[in-house]
Protein backbone atom coordinates (compact mmCIF):
# COMPACT_ATOMS: atom_id res chain seq x y z
CA UNK A 1 0.00 0.00 0.00
CA UNK A 2 2.40 2.63 0.94
CA UNK A 3 4.44 1.67 -2.25
CA UNK A 4 1.36 3.41 -4.35
CA UNK A 5 1.13 6.18 -1.15
CA UNK A 6 4.15 7.75 -0.90
CA UNK A 7 4.59 8.50 -4.55
CA UNK A 8 1.04 10.15 -4.38
CA UNK A 9 1.83 12.31 -1.08
CA UNK A 10 5.08 13.39 -3.17
CA UNK A 11 3.17 14.09 -6.50
CA UNK A 12 0.80 16.18 -4.34
CA UNK A 13 3.12 18.11 -3.22
CA UNK A 14 4.83 18.83 -6.16
CA UNK A 15 1.31 19.49 -7.95
CA UNK A 16 0.92 22.05 -4.88
CA UNK A 17 3.96 23.72 -4.75
CA UNK A 18 3.54 24.06 -9.12
CA UNK A 19 0.20 25.58 -8.83
CA UNK A 20 1.43 28.22 -6.32
CA UNK A 21 4.96 28.92 -7.81
CA UNK A 22 3.27 28.75 -11.41
CA UNK A 23 0.92 31.73 -10.63
CA UNK A 24 3.46 33.79 -9.31
CA UNK A 25 4.42 36.35 -11.36
CA UNK A 26 7.74 36.79 -11.39
CA UNK A 27 8.38 40.27 -12.73
CA UNK A 28 6.22 41.70 -9.10
CA UNK A 29 8.89 42.75 -6.81
CA UNK A 30 8.24 43.13 -3.08
CA UNK A 31 8.93 46.67 -2.84
CA UNK A 32 11.16 47.92 0.03
CA UNK A 33 9.41 51.52 -0.12
CA UNK A 34 5.85 50.46 1.19
CA UNK A 35 5.15 51.79 4.31
CA UNK A 36 8.43 54.72 3.90
CA UNK A 37 8.27 57.87 3.08
CA UNK A 38 7.76 58.55 -0.55
CA UNK A 39 11.23 59.83 -2.17
CA UNK A 40 11.11 63.48 -2.31
CA UNK A 41 11.64 65.39 -5.44
CA UNK A 42 11.22 69.01 -7.38
CA UNK A 43 11.22 68.60 -11.39
CA UNK A 44 9.79 70.66 -13.80
CA UNK A 45 6.29 70.24 -15.16
CA UNK A 46 5.65 68.88 -18.30
CA UNK A 47 3.16 71.24 -20.31
CA UNK A 48 5.07 74.42 -18.07
CA UNK A 49 8.87 73.89 -17.30
CA UNK A 50 9.15 77.09 -16.08
CA UNK A 51 7.09 75.57 -12.61
CA UNK A 52 8.29 73.30 -10.66
CA UNK A 53 6.47 70.44 -8.49
CA UNK A 54 7.50 68.44 -5.97
CA UNK A 55 6.12 65.49 -3.60
CA UNK A 56 6.32 67.79 -0.52
CA UNK A 57 3.47 69.81 -1.50
CA UNK A 58 0.86 66.82 -1.77
CA UNK A 59 1.78 66.72 2.12
CA UNK A 60 -1.67 66.12 3.64
CA UNK A 61 -3.01 64.65 0.44
CA UNK A 62 -3.85 61.18 -0.46
CA UNK A 63 -2.59 60.85 -3.71
CA UNK A 64 -1.82 58.40 -6.38
CA UNK A 65 1.96 58.96 -8.42
CA UNK A 66 1.54 57.28 -11.60
CA UNK A 67 4.78 56.32 -13.80
CA UNK A 68 4.36 56.45 -17.61
CA UNK A 69 6.37 57.34 -20.89
CA UNK A 70 5.46 57.26 -24.69
CA UNK A 71 7.35 54.37 -25.19
CA UNK A 72 6.29 52.24 -22.87
CA UNK A 73 3.70 50.24 -24.07
CA UNK A 74 1.63 48.99 -21.57
CA UNK A 75 1.14 52.56 -20.36
CA UNK A 76 -1.09 53.06 -23.54
CA UNK A 77 -2.84 50.12 -22.52
CA UNK A 78 -3.49 51.76 -19.04
CA UNK A 79 -3.87 55.82 -20.32
CA UNK A 80 -7.92 54.63 -20.89
CA UNK A 81 -8.15 53.27 -17.46
CA UNK A 82 -6.46 56.10 -15.96
CA UNK A 83 -8.47 58.46 -17.20
CA UNK A 84 -11.39 56.94 -16.40
CA UNK A 85 -10.09 56.63 -12.65
CA UNK A 86 -9.08 60.21 -13.20
CA UNK A 87 -13.08 61.20 -13.97
CA UNK A 88 -14.49 59.63 -11.27
CA UNK A 89 -12.42 61.95 -8.53
CA UNK A 90 -11.88 59.69 -6.02
CA UNK A 91 -8.46 60.74 -5.77
CA UNK A 92 -5.76 63.11 -7.86
CA UNK A 93 -3.42 61.40 -10.26
CA UNK A 94 -0.10 62.65 -10.78
CA UNK A 95 2.03 61.58 -13.59
CA UNK A 96 5.98 60.96 -13.62
CA UNK A 97 6.81 60.87 -17.21
CA UNK A 98 9.78 58.92 -17.35
CA UNK A 99 12.47 59.71 -19.54
CA UNK A 100 10.65 61.03 -22.38
CA UNK A 101 11.17 63.42 -25.03
CA UNK A 102 8.90 66.35 -23.44
CA UNK A 103 7.28 67.24 -27.26
CA UNK A 104 6.43 63.19 -27.76
CA UNK A 105 4.71 63.18 -24.48
CA UNK A 106 2.96 66.33 -24.92
CA UNK A 107 1.87 64.63 -27.89
CA UNK A 108 0.56 61.46 -26.45
CA UNK A 109 -1.35 63.71 -23.82
CA UNK A 110 -3.10 65.87 -26.80
CA UNK A 111 -3.75 62.65 -28.67
CA UNK A 112 -4.95 60.17 -25.62
CA UNK A 113 -6.22 62.50 -23.04
CA UNK A 114 -4.75 63.65 -19.93
CA UNK A 115 -6.04 61.74 -16.48
CA UNK A 116 -3.40 63.93 -14.28
CA UNK A 117 -3.81 66.99 -12.20
CA UNK A 118 -0.08 66.89 -13.77
CA UNK A 119 2.93 65.52 -15.08
CA UNK A 120 6.50 66.07 -14.52
CA UNK A 121 9.51 65.34 -16.41
CA UNK A 122 11.98 63.11 -14.85
CA UNK A 123 14.14 63.03 -18.00
CA UNK A 124 17.09 61.15 -16.94
CA UNK A 125 15.27 58.32 -14.70
CA UNK A 126 17.06 59.67 -11.72
CA UNK A 127 13.56 60.01 -9.80
CA UNK A 128 12.35 56.74 -11.47
CA UNK A 129 15.39 55.06 -9.63
CA UNK A 130 14.74 56.91 -6.20
CA UNK A 131 11.24 55.00 -6.82
CA UNK A 132 12.64 51.16 -7.30
CA UNK A 133 10.72 51.66 -10.65
CA UNK A 134 11.89 48.78 -13.54
CA UNK A 135 9.08 48.34 -15.60
CA UNK A 136 6.45 51.69 -16.34
CA UNK A 137 4.19 52.07 -15.56
CA UNK A 138 4.30 52.13 -12.28
CA UNK A 139 1.84 53.51 -10.02
CA UNK A 140 2.09 54.30 -6.01
CA UNK A 141 -0.68 55.21 -3.67
CA UNK A 142 0.63 57.85 -1.16
CA UNK A 143 -0.83 58.90 2.20
CA UNK A 144 -1.05 62.47 3.79
CA UNK A 145 2.17 61.76 5.71
CA UNK A 146 3.95 61.25 2.32
CA UNK A 147 3.83 57.82 3.33
CA UNK A 148 3.68 55.15 0.28
CA UNK A 149 0.91 52.66 0.89
CA UNK A 150 0.74 50.59 -1.95
CA UNK A 151 2.41 50.14 -5.56
CA UNK A 152 1.27 48.65 -8.77
CA UNK A 153 4.06 47.17 -10.92
CA UNK A 154 2.46 46.95 -14.48
CA UNK A 155 -1.11 48.55 -15.45
CA UNK A 156 -3.76 49.21 -12.59
CA UNK A 157 -6.91 47.40 -14.16
CA UNK A 158 -9.96 47.79 -13.02
CA UNK A 159 -9.91 44.95 -10.20
CA UNK A 160 -6.81 46.40 -8.80
CA UNK A 161 -8.73 49.78 -8.68
CA UNK A 162 -11.58 48.87 -7.06
CA UNK A 163 -10.29 46.28 -4.95
CA UNK A 164 -6.76 47.61 -3.69
CA UNK A 165 -6.46 51.72 -4.16
CA UNK A 166 -10.34 52.70 -4.07
CA UNK A 167 -10.48 51.09 -0.59
CA UNK A 168 -7.25 52.01 0.58
CA UNK A 169 -8.35 56.04 -0.59
CA UNK A 170 -11.06 55.63 1.45
CA UNK A 171 -9.20 54.22 4.08
CA UNK A 172 -6.46 56.89 4.23
CA UNK A 173 -8.91 60.19 3.92
CA UNK A 174 -11.11 59.24 6.98
CA UNK B 1 0.18 12.84 -37.67
CA UNK B 2 -0.30 16.10 -39.49
CA UNK B 3 -2.39 17.44 -37.28
CA UNK B 4 0.06 16.93 -34.32
CA UNK B 5 2.53 18.72 -36.12
CA UNK B 6 0.61 21.60 -36.72
CA UNK B 7 -0.44 21.98 -33.36
CA UNK B 8 2.85 21.68 -32.09
CA UNK B 9 3.59 24.50 -34.27
CA UNK B 10 0.69 26.74 -33.31
CA UNK B 11 2.15 26.27 -29.70
CA UNK B 12 5.13 26.90 -30.14
CA UNK B 13 4.35 30.02 -31.85
CA UNK B 14 2.28 31.06 -29.40
CA UNK B 15 4.58 30.84 -26.41
CA UNK B 16 6.94 33.11 -29.01
CA UNK B 17 4.58 35.53 -28.81
CA UNK B 18 3.89 35.09 -25.33
CA UNK B 19 7.39 35.47 -24.57
CA UNK B 20 7.23 38.57 -27.06
CA UNK B 21 4.95 40.28 -25.78
CA UNK B 22 6.09 39.80 -21.76
CA UNK B 23 9.24 41.45 -23.34
CA UNK B 24 7.29 44.36 -25.25
CA UNK B 25 4.89 45.26 -22.00
CA UNK B 26 7.46 45.55 -19.64
CA UNK B 27 9.32 47.72 -21.68
CA UNK B 28 12.34 46.25 -22.57
CA UNK B 29 14.55 48.29 -24.98
CA UNK B 30 17.71 46.55 -25.89
CA UNK B 31 20.75 48.31 -26.67
CA UNK B 32 24.20 48.34 -27.30
CA UNK B 33 26.50 48.72 -24.28
CA UNK B 34 28.35 51.65 -24.45
CA UNK B 35 32.05 51.19 -23.92
CA UNK B 36 32.86 53.85 -21.52
CA UNK B 37 37.11 54.00 -21.94
CA UNK B 38 37.10 56.86 -19.51
CA UNK B 39 39.00 55.72 -16.75
CA UNK B 40 39.75 51.78 -17.25
CA UNK B 41 40.18 51.38 -13.54
CA UNK B 42 36.72 53.01 -11.81
CA UNK B 43 35.59 50.79 -15.07
CA UNK B 44 36.37 47.82 -13.50
CA UNK B 45 35.00 48.50 -10.49
CA UNK B 46 31.56 49.79 -11.96
CA UNK B 47 31.36 46.09 -13.84
CA UNK B 48 32.85 43.89 -10.45
CA UNK B 49 30.47 45.74 -8.40
CA UNK B 50 27.67 45.63 -11.30
CA UNK B 51 28.00 41.37 -11.57
CA UNK B 52 26.86 40.89 -7.59
CA UNK B 53 23.68 43.23 -8.39
CA UNK B 54 20.61 41.68 -10.41
CA UNK B 55 19.22 43.68 -13.34
CA UNK B 56 15.16 43.75 -12.60
CA UNK B 57 14.35 43.65 -15.92
CA UNK B 58 15.73 40.59 -17.26
CA UNK B 59 15.68 38.87 -13.92
CA UNK B 60 18.18 35.94 -15.02
CA UNK B 61 21.07 38.34 -15.75
CA UNK B 62 23.37 40.72 -13.49
CA UNK B 63 23.42 44.66 -14.17
CA UNK B 64 26.69 43.80 -15.82
CA UNK B 65 25.38 41.99 -18.67
CA UNK B 66 22.40 43.24 -19.12
CA UNK B 67 22.00 45.73 -22.30
CA UNK B 68 18.21 46.60 -21.01
CA UNK B 69 17.81 50.49 -20.21
CA UNK B 70 17.18 50.55 -16.22
CA UNK B 71 20.75 48.22 -16.27
CA UNK B 72 22.45 50.89 -18.27
CA UNK B 73 20.69 53.93 -15.44
CA UNK B 74 21.45 51.86 -12.66
CA UNK B 75 25.33 51.31 -14.18
CA UNK B 76 25.17 55.05 -14.55
CA UNK B 77 24.37 55.17 -11.13
CA UNK B 78 27.07 52.85 -10.15
CA UNK B 79 29.50 55.13 -12.13
CA UNK B 80 28.59 58.09 -10.50
CA UNK B 81 28.86 57.16 -6.65
CA UNK B 82 31.75 55.65 -7.09
CA UNK B 83 33.36 58.73 -8.68
CA UNK B 84 31.44 60.64 -5.40
CA UNK B 85 34.20 58.60 -3.63
CA UNK B 86 30.97 56.08 -2.21
CA UNK B 87 32.37 52.80 -0.78
CA UNK B 88 30.81 49.80 -2.45
CA UNK B 89 28.75 48.92 0.65
CA UNK B 90 26.71 52.41 0.46
CA UNK B 91 26.34 52.04 -2.95
CA UNK B 92 24.68 48.27 -2.92
CA UNK B 93 22.79 49.90 0.17
CA UNK B 94 21.59 52.68 -1.29
CA UNK B 95 20.53 50.01 -4.45
CA UNK B 96 18.40 47.96 -1.92
CA UNK B 97 16.62 50.66 0.11
CA UNK B 98 15.04 51.29 -3.29
CA UNK B 99 14.49 47.45 -4.98
CA UNK B 100 14.95 45.46 -2.34
CA UNK B 101 17.09 42.53 -1.43
CA UNK B 102 16.08 41.35 -4.73
CA UNK B 103 18.69 42.94 -6.63
CA UNK B 104 21.38 41.38 -4.88
CA UNK B 105 22.27 38.45 -7.06
CA UNK B 106 23.83 36.30 -4.11
CA UNK B 107 21.01 36.06 -1.84
CA UNK B 108 21.95 36.99 1.60
CA UNK B 109 21.06 34.90 4.38
CA UNK B 110 18.81 35.83 5.97
CA UNK B 111 14.63 34.87 7.58
CA UNK B 112 13.34 34.98 4.49
CA UNK B 113 16.35 32.88 2.38
CA UNK B 114 16.75 30.08 4.93
CA UNK B 115 14.80 27.94 3.12
CA UNK B 116 16.84 28.59 -0.03
CA UNK B 117 20.03 28.55 2.10
CA UNK B 118 19.89 25.18 4.43
CA UNK B 119 16.51 23.70 2.35
CA UNK B 120 19.00 21.48 0.24
CA UNK B 121 20.73 20.56 3.32
CA UNK B 122 17.44 19.59 5.10
CA UNK B 123 16.46 17.32 1.81
CA UNK B 124 20.19 16.02 1.82
CA UNK B 125 20.16 15.28 5.57
CA UNK B 126 16.14 13.46 4.87
CA UNK B 127 17.66 11.65 2.11
CA UNK B 128 19.98 9.79 4.01
CA UNK B 129 17.80 9.30 7.01
CA UNK B 130 15.47 7.36 4.61
CA UNK B 131 18.88 5.53 3.21
CA UNK B 132 20.02 4.74 6.18
CA UNK B 133 16.52 3.06 7.54
CA UNK B 134 16.05 1.33 3.99
CA UNK B 135 19.59 -0.53 4.77
CA UNK B 136 18.63 -1.17 8.06
CA UNK B 137 15.52 -2.90 7.26
CA UNK B 138 16.98 -4.34 4.10
CA UNK B 139 20.09 -6.34 6.40
CA UNK B 140 17.45 -7.34 8.95
CA UNK B 141 15.45 -9.05 5.82
CA UNK B 142 18.46 -11.14 5.00
CA UNK B 143 18.80 -13.61 7.74
CA UNK B 144 21.10 -16.66 7.43
CA UNK B 145 19.41 -19.29 7.70
CA UNK B 146 20.95 -23.45 7.87
CA UNK B 147 19.33 -25.59 5.44
CA UNK B 148 16.93 -28.14 5.51
CA UNK B 149 18.07 -31.66 5.13
CA UNK B 150 16.16 -31.81 2.01
CA UNK B 151 17.21 -28.36 0.64
CA UNK B 152 20.66 -29.71 1.33
CA UNK B 153 20.45 -32.76 -0.54
CA UNK B 154 19.32 -30.80 -3.49
CA UNK B 155 22.37 -28.54 -3.43
CA UNK B 156 24.65 -31.40 -3.11
CA UNK B 157 23.20 -33.32 -5.98
CA UNK B 158 23.14 -29.94 -8.10
CA UNK B 159 26.66 -29.38 -7.25
CA UNK B 160 27.92 -32.91 -8.08
CA UNK B 161 26.43 -32.01 -11.67
CA UNK B 162 28.05 -29.31 -12.32
CA UNK B 163 31.19 -30.67 -11.46
CA UNK B 164 30.88 -33.82 -13.86
CA UNK B 165 30.38 -30.99 -16.08
CA UNK B 166 33.70 -29.63 -15.43
CA UNK B 167 35.75 -32.91 -15.78
CA UNK B 168 34.00 -34.03 -18.86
Amino acid sequence: MSRFVIPLVLFVILVVFLAIGLRRDPHEIPSPLINKPAPAFKLSQLKDPAQSFSAEEMKGKVWVLNVWASWCFSCREEHPLLLEYARSKAVPIYGLNSKDKPEDALSWLAELGDPYVLSVSDLDGRVGIDYGVYGAPETYLIDRNGIIRFKQVGPVTPDIWTEKFLPLVKELNQ
Amino acid sequence: MKRAVSAAITIKSSIAFALLMSCVSFSIVAKEAQPSAADPVLEARVMKLSKELRCLVCQNETLADSRADLAEDLRGQIREQMKAGRSDKEIISYLTERYGKFILYNPPVDPTTYLLWFGPFVLLLGGLLLLFRYLKQRRELIIEQPLSADERQRAETLLRIEQGKETA
